[in-house]
């Protein structure tokens, strides 16, 4: 499920670019059975945060919330479904098919602590938002000082 | 049937639009199908987080554009940890040829996929024509 995201220039890759995956592949040889953070497969994933939750957005248009599957495992967030674009007629001819369609599997390490009966994931506009509360101690906390 | 994977492509960018350039941003190029049957043809275009509101099909001399603006996807209170994709509005321009039947094209948006029907005129039904005897 090695699937590289498509660069624009892969010839052209930089001394600079050689040296950062030969550091990357360090990290990923000692620290086993963890994926990295950034990964480059589909879906492309942008993750937020404020105090109480972590967000995890991703594009998704035309896939069906039922054909999704998500799951939070041991800190890590697994994503997968599949994209289906239901055939015209076949009368209906093709002049251009720009569109993918197919299956695709995501797992991300999530960067704090979440209670995992509290995650919740909603579709819309071909948008899917993971929203997961933070556990307890993961949470910022004011720790006031007092004056004696 | 081996299952197929998808990959991930980058959303490509439009460097430049006419008329367009009033929202600060980028302006991406959706992904589209273009197909044809004898009465119509259909286009499909990726325009994730475009509500049915917020698109804009506009055809004149005979050049068709598509306009997709999108709301913001992040609350303010929040912070990025890890981005993967920009968000932007959408826009594309085809030609098409004079066959369409303007008035009856017809738009919907459905999970962040727009499907545009454009009719084709009817054809001219054929006529006999009797010549008259003299």
């Amino acid at each position: 499920m090695a699937i590289i995201r498509w660069q624009p220039n892969p010839g052209g890759v930089s001394e600079f670019d050689r040296l950062r995956q030969e550091v990357n592949n360090l990290f990923s040889t000692f620290s086993p059975g963890t994926e990295p953070f950034f990964s480059r497969v589909y879906p492309a994933l942008n993750v937020t945060e404020d105090s109480e939750n972590l967000y995890v957005r991703a594009e998704l248009p035309g896939v069906k919330a039922d054909s999704m599957d998500i799951s939070v495992v041991e800190g890590r967030l697994l994503i997968s479904g599949e994209r289906k674009i239901e055939p015209e007629d076949e009368k209906t001819g093709y002049h251009r098919k720009e569109r993918e369609v197919g299956f695709f599997r995501r797992t991300i390490t999530l960067p704090s602590r979440v209670d995992p009966a509290k995650v919740s994931a909603a579709m819309k506009n071909g948008i899917m938002t993971i929203t997961l509360p933070k556990a307890e101690e993961a949470k910022p906390r004011k720790i006031s000082v007092k004056t004696t | 049937m081996k299952e197929r994977e998808m990959e991930l492509k980058e959303k490509k960018e439009v460097k430049q639009t006419k008329g367009e350039g009033t929202r600060p941003g980028p302006v991406f190029i959706p992904a589209v199908d273009i197909l044809e049957n004898e009465r119509e043809l259909l286009v499909l275009a990726d325009m994730p987080g475009v509500d049915s509101k917020n698109v804009d099909i506009d055809l004149r001399d005979n050049q068709l554009t598509i306009i997709g603006r999108v709301d913001p996807l992040v609350n303010e209170k929040e912070g990025f940890l890890h981005k993967e994709f920009e968000w932007g509005d959408y826009y594309r321009q085809f030609s098409l040829s004079n066959v369409i039947d303007q008035s009856k094209i017809s738009a919907k948006m459905e999970e962040g996929v727009l499907r545009l029907v454009l009719p084709k005129i009817e054809k001219a039904k054929p006529q006999k024509i009797k010549v008259a005897a003299v």
